[in-house]
């Protein structure tokens, strides 16, 4: 992927929604969008799909939850049985409240480690935009210069949305 | 379809603000990080001054007692649990608001709660680390702590006893401090990213930085951002009933007559919220008034807090006179004396001071004139942390005092060593609460500014929720 970036500095969360909208309609090579929160509805104006993140922490979860079942039975009922008031040594619902803590722990854990393993965010890292005010109060949209793309068109689609800023940048997305 | 429009253009408008001072984002960002650059007010220093000293005292008890042993309590053989479980108990009681306000009411999509959640959830990690302190205390030999973990060991390997309550409070507390903390940390990133933006080439901005991960805004990030924090408030809701429903097995599966019952875990989860929410008014009005946030926890926030108050303390009282129908509908007679021992017997003070704290003054409440002055709402809610915590004194005190057998009988006085590690663990939340203050941004920026919309600028709501996805007409559309 090579090719420069332009970049559409925007003032009203609407402006920008509408811009990537545009974009996107228009076919345009879409790198990202930063915004200082989370926009809602620019998703789907973005055209991203729905995560896969739910599916993880389902399975970080149920693994949780099977690993913990199995190993409370282990150490009850096989490795050291001890009896602790004629209780059976296998009594499941006792586990329970061990089961599902550890289940929880596991998702939660487990999935903000994801999260964070897969937004590719590091500890020192650079971020790209942050001159432009976008984690203060500004909505950067950021497109990407491929073959056909018409620069003087982008930058009337980005001044028919009140753009403020338009500058161009290398590609360090 | 411009009717429509309008209408709901028109309620925006009527319809309170959440937040005052017609703000716009950049606004909230100078608000916050004000104040965090703001010179600490007198009232702060004098506040720390208390704290810390309390926290020193504290520490001293806590080591002398960890030298001699914990035959520096107060306790005898009729009564082996006392002060040092009531005051787990009524900590972690206290983090349950936080995890209330930034799980439970996220769900509940109650925007009212984005200008205390950050606060709120900061409550909830000092108020388990105090709670967390008694029951290691309690092992008599702390340094061993980690038995409590299930590892492969050389003395057997003997494992823990996993049908033991206690065993599952060691699992429960551990997890939910460290879901409270990440959750915590997640919605801490974009804000930190914020103030590394805004003044680069400080030693804040490198430290906060290099803990924003690189948080650059992208909105591909968001849109995870969003899904995980959404899982983290769907696994912390049941996660905090669970934490207090276990806490209160380790009474409930006990024989004593007055623990042995199975209202507790409902009972326990409500005066848990019922009391971190007091303490959530507490900390907040505080808040408020030293850090100048007067435009940000609003009228609405304190009205808000005062229902759930006025909710918690009816589901508490309900459970107070459900616990006298049952003793006296079961015909046990222990079960019985136990209840009337408790409000005529030799703790009867204690018994009504929980009664008139938890239910009835928490009934001026209903009044708006009361509600509207902060003073007065302040003293309440104080009123009911001293409630709930007689509450588990109580309970747990006057059940033990009073078992089966008379001649088994005994009374209980806590020992000044015990009075001080609780004053102990008092100095430490605050501390840590006021620290938090000054240091880390106490609202949260990026959501404050999402819930801003309705107020500021153009209407986007509308065209994000109206299949926008043919209009991609430039002018604004109506308003």
């Amino acid at each position: 992927m090579s090719g420069r970036l332009l970049v559409g500095v925007f003032k009203r969360e609407g402006d920008v929604v509408r811009a990537t909208n545009a974009a996107r309609h228009e076919g345009l090579d879409i790198v990202d969008v930063y915004a200082p929160y989370a926009i809602h509805g620019l998703d789907r104006a973005m055209g991203l799909q729905h995560s896969r993140i739910p599916w993880v922490c389902f399975l970080l979860g149920l693994f949780g939850a099977v690993t913990m079942t199995a190993f409370q039975f282990w150490t009850s009922a096989v490795s050291w049985p001890i009896n602790v008031g004629g209780k059976p040594w296998n009594s499941l619902p006792a586990f329970a409240p061990v089961i599902f803590e550890v289940m929880v722990l596991c998702a939660g854990v487990g999935t903000v480690a994801f999260f964070i393993w897969y937004a590719g965010l590091r500890p020192g890292l650079q971020s790209p935009m942050s001159d432009l005010r976008v984690t203060d109060d500004r909505f950067a949209l950021v497109l990407r210069e491929t073959g056909a793309f018409n620069r003087s068109a982008v930058e009337a689609l980005f001044k028919r949305f009140h753009a403020v800023h338009i500058e161009e940048r290398g590609d360090a997305a | 379809m411009h009717f429509v429009e309008d209408a709901l253009a028109e309620a925006a408008v009527i319809a309170v603000p959440l937040i005052g001072g017609n703000k716009g984002p950049a606004d909230v960002t100078r608000d916050v990080v004000g104040a965090l650059d703001a010179r600490p007010s007198p009232l702060w220093w004098g506040g720390l001054a208390v704290s810390v000293s309390a926290l020193m005292l504290g520490s001293v008890a806590i080591a002398y007692q960890m030298a001699v042993g914990i035959g520096t309590w107060g306790l005898n053989r009729t009564v082996g649990w006392a002060f040092d479980i009531t005051n787990f108990v009524f900590w972690i009681g206290i983090g349950h608001a936080g995890t209330l306000i930034s799980a439970i009411l996220f769900l509940l999509r109650q925007r009212w709660r984005t200008s205390v959640n950050r606060a709120a959830e900061a409550m909830t990690l000092f108020a388990v680390m105090c709670a967390g302190i008694f029951p290691v205390i309690h092992m008599g030999r702390p340094w061993m702590f980690f038995w409590m973990l299930p590892y492969p060991n050389a003395r057997g390997p003997l494992w823990v006893n996993f049908s033991s309550p206690l065993v599952w409070d060691f699992f429960a507390i551990s997890t939910y401090f460290t879901i409270s903390a990440i959750f915590w940390y997640v919605g801490l990133i974009p804000d930190l990213a914020t103030i590394r933006d805004r003044e680069p080439r400080t030693r804040r901005s490198k430290i906060f930085g290099y803990l924003s991960l690189g948080w650059s805004g992208s909105f591909r990030t968001w849109h995870r951002y969003e899904v995980v924090y959404l899982l983290l408030a769907a696994l912390g809701t049941p996660l905090v009933l669970s934490v207090h429903t276990i806490v209160s097995t380790d009474f409930a599966t006990a024989v004593v007559p007055g623990w042995h019952t199975t209202i507790f875990p409902p009972y326990f989860v409500a005066g848990a919220i019922f009391s971190g929410m007091a303490m959530v008014l507490t900390l907040m009005l505080v808040a408020r008034k030293t850090m100048r946030l007067e435009d940000y926890i609003t009228q609405r926030h304190v009205d808000a807090m005062c229902s759930l108050v006025i909710l918690t303390s009816g589901l508490v009282g309900l459970a107070y006179v459900t616990e006298f129908f049952i003793a006296y509908y079961s015909g046990n007679p222990y079960e019985q004396f136990a209840f009337y021992n408790r409000a005529t017997g030799p703790l009867a003070w204690g018994y009504w001071i929980m009664v008139s704290c938890n239910v009835m003054i928490p009934q001026l409440f209903w009044f708006g004139a009361v509600r509207r002055n902060l003073v007065v709402v302040f003293i309440v809610a104080i009123f009911i942390n001293v409630g709930m915590w007689f509450e588990r004194f109580i309970i747990i005190v006057s059940s033990l005092e009073r078992d089966f057998l008379p001649s088994a009988w005994a009374s209980y006085r806590p020992t000044s060593i015990e009075i001080a590690t609780f004053v102990g663990t008092l100095g430490l939340f605050f501390t840590l609460f006021l620290l938090f203050c000054r240091f880390v941004p106490v609202i949260a920026i990026a959501e404050i500014k999402g819930a801003l919309r309705p107020a500021h600028g153009s209407h986007p709501a509308h065209d994000s929720y109206s299949g926008y996805s043919e209009d991609i007409s430039p002018e604004p559309k109506s308003i």
